[in-house]
């Protein structure tokens, strides 16, 4: 072996090595980050973390419960507002539009999705909050819901796109109906596929924080129904981090220990719904 | 994600040879209407954004027009806004963090497309699916906790004594700052760097790498020399993509940046980013100038992540389409 052919198969051992040293260093990431959630957050967590509302500083103990209640409320606007809209509009882009609808709507919400969460946060202080000089559980819900609607609307009308078309042919040809044929083929069909996308925009908002700064705001106590200031799990970790007592801190832990593991059930959850495949109900 | 390339014909000829009103009957011109009304209305929210955030920073934009971006004072009491030294620790810790994120993100890809058995890389990029779905709140919360000491102790000193004469590595070690919120940033872009990247590299041809490897060229020089080359555009593309997620992050940057409006050489010196001001000023705006130019801001952000995001598509969708078509010929 010449001298120059061993080098060469040094680099590339060596080069291949460390791209394997890249992966492991990104992968080790994420069980850092559980990790030390679970070692600082894990001893707060207890009943009184889920229940109790949170106490005035220099008191130890209290929870979080108005901010696991807030966060409730306001992912469950966002899906109401932002699950139908990406929903049905990926159905007309899937089986109605024509091309330069379809890209133009495509292309609105591939804008929207990029537009950073801070200013998804101006959009509904300026829409909702300011007309109203109110920050409301309402507004909140409507920045995540904006957030929901791009996420939802392009995979639902991937997962559409990939019923097959014998499908449609098959039951056009017995007759039904092209709504009929959509509401009782295509979208069971690929219901599999349209339930993981929606969980992972779900998954995606809850842990939004940007766009609740300023259209829920934050409250230490409950808020009274959907026009009040509300607290949310998120805001409620970044004020509590930053703030300088001990006791914030370990609550801070807590809940974000709490959000991470609800988030990353949701993921797992919906990916495990996915690979079972989109296959047709009944067959 | 499952994707075909067949295209759905939109009505198909039985359709199409019914009358307008038997169709209606049918029910299927009122579901195409209601459709196409949730269609419709998600390109009017955009432009409603748009419009919103135009018409909201129309003050600043009159005021001060162009010195907005070149002036450095940002002063509520005397309503003086520039917004230089945003725009600087923006830029600064974006770059900051590509520069620590690219060359890993793109390793650890070549190894998931590359070198790792199909069910190994799909277990890894499983996690790294994950990690991209980590809020950016608890990154901050490990950032403050764990990665600020770290620097202020470790990492900071450590550079001073190794590169200090370096004006980059200069000044006291507070934790916090453009080279602390870069470093953070890189851990939370590299894994939108590692997905798309592998999804490209994946799409490259399958006769390219044995081509090479058959003229002789070692495993690494088909990958470095073929097939990262023929990937190169969708790899641009996935930077891009994380250098506009880099811009407009907010939470965690607010967390480690340490919300200063300094411009300054050293990477220890505490700064200040576009999207970390808008967080923590926007509710406490003293007058409608002061709103109006944390809006202009976010204006900016978004032109930004318009334009960055944009390019990354075009460039994914080209080499893909390039890859794929290849393979099929």
């Amino acid at each position: 072996m010449s001298p120059r052919l061993r080098w060469r198969k040094f680099v590339s051992g060596f080069m291949l090595t460390m791209t394997g040293v890249c992966a492991l260093v990104a992968v080790s990431v994420l069980f850092l980050i559980l990790g030390y959630l679970a070692v600082h957050g894990g001893a707060s967590i207890n009943w009184n973390f889920f229940t109790k509302l949170p106490v005035p500083v220099g008191e130890t103990g209290g929870g979080l419960a108005n901010a696991i209640l807030g966060s409730a409320k306001m992912l469950l606007l966002a899906t109401i507002f932002g699950v139908p809209i990406g929903f049905f509009g990926a159905i007309y882009l899937a089986e109605f539009s024509g091309g330069t609808t379809a890209f133009i709507v495509r292309y609105a919400a591939d804008l929207l999705n990029g537009v950073p969460s801070i200013v998804i946060g101006i959009f509904a202080y300026s829409l909702v909050v300011h007309p109203f000089k109110q920050y409301s559980t309402l507004a909140g819900g409507f920045a995540l819901g904006l957030m929901m609607i791009p996420i939802t609307l392009r995979s639902t009308e991937e997962f559409l796109r990939a019923v097959p078309n014998p499908l449609r042919e098959a039951a056009m040809a017995l007759g039904a109906s092209k709504w009929k044929t959509i509401a009782t083929v295509i979208v069971p069909a690929a219901y599999r596929g349209i339930l993981t996308a929606v969980l992972l925009a779900f998954a995606r908002v809850a842990g939004e924080t940007a766009p609740l700064l300023f259209t829920a705001l934050g409250n230490q106590f409950w808020s009274p129904g959907w026009t009040h200031p509300s607290a949310s799990l998120p805001v409620m970790i970044f004020t509590y981090a930053l703030a300088p007592y001990d006791d914030w801190h370990r609550q801070a832990w807590a809940a974000g220990l709490v959000l991470l593991v609800l988030i990353l059930v949701i993921n797992i959850v919906a990916r495990a719904i996915l690979s079972r495949g989109i296959a047709v109900p009944r067959s | 994600m499952a994707t075909t390339t067949n295209t759905v014909p939109s009505a198909g000829p039985v359709a199409g040879s019914r009358s307008f009103l038997s169709r209606l009957r049918q029910g299927d011109e009122i579901a195409r209407m209601i459709t196409f009304l949730f269609a419709a209305s998600v390109v009017l929210v955009t432009l409603l954004l748009v419009f919103e955030l135009w018409q909201g920073s129309v003050l600043p934009r009159h005021k001060f027009g162009f010195n907005f971006f070149r002036t450095s004072v940002w002063d509520p009491i005397f309503e003086q806004f520039g917004a230089l030294p945003f725009i600087y620790g923006t830029l600064v810790t974006a770059a900051v963090s590509l520069l620590i994120a690219v060359p890993l993100g793109i390793g650890a890809a070549i190894f998931l497309a590359e070198l790792a058995p199909a069910r190994v890389s799909d277990t890894l990029e499983f996690f790294i699916d994950l990690l991209a779905a980590v809020p950016s709140v608890i990154y901050g919360v490990l950032g403050i906790f764990i990665v600020v000491p770290l620097m202020r102790q470790y990492v900071q000193p450590a550079l001073k004594h190794s590169l200090g004469f370096l004006p980059l590595f200069q000044g006291p070690a507070y934790g916090v700052g453009f080279l602390t919120a870069g470093i953070v940033l890189a851990i939370m872009v590299i894994p939108y760097i590692i997905s798309v990247s592998r999804e490209v590299l994946l799409s490259v041809p399958r006769d390219q790498r044995e081509a090479a490897l058959s003229l002789g060229a070692t495993r690494w020089e088909s990958t470095w020399k073929v097939v990262v080359p023929f990937a190169r555009a969708g790899i641009f593309g996935s930077i891009f993509l994380a250098l506009a997620r880099a811009l407009g992050e907010t939470m965690a940057v607010t967390m480690v940046i340490g919300n200063t409006p300094v411009i300054s050489a050293s990477l220890f010196s505490p700064g200040y980013s576009i999207a970390a001001v808008i967080a923590n000023e926007f509710t406490e705006a003293t007058g409608d100038l002061h709103t109006e130019s944390l809006i202009e801001l976010g204006l900016v952000l978004f032109i930004l992540t318009f334009v960055l995001n944009g390019f990354a598509r075009l460039l994914i969708v080209a080499t893909s389409q390039r890859g794929s078509g290849r393979g099929q010929a």
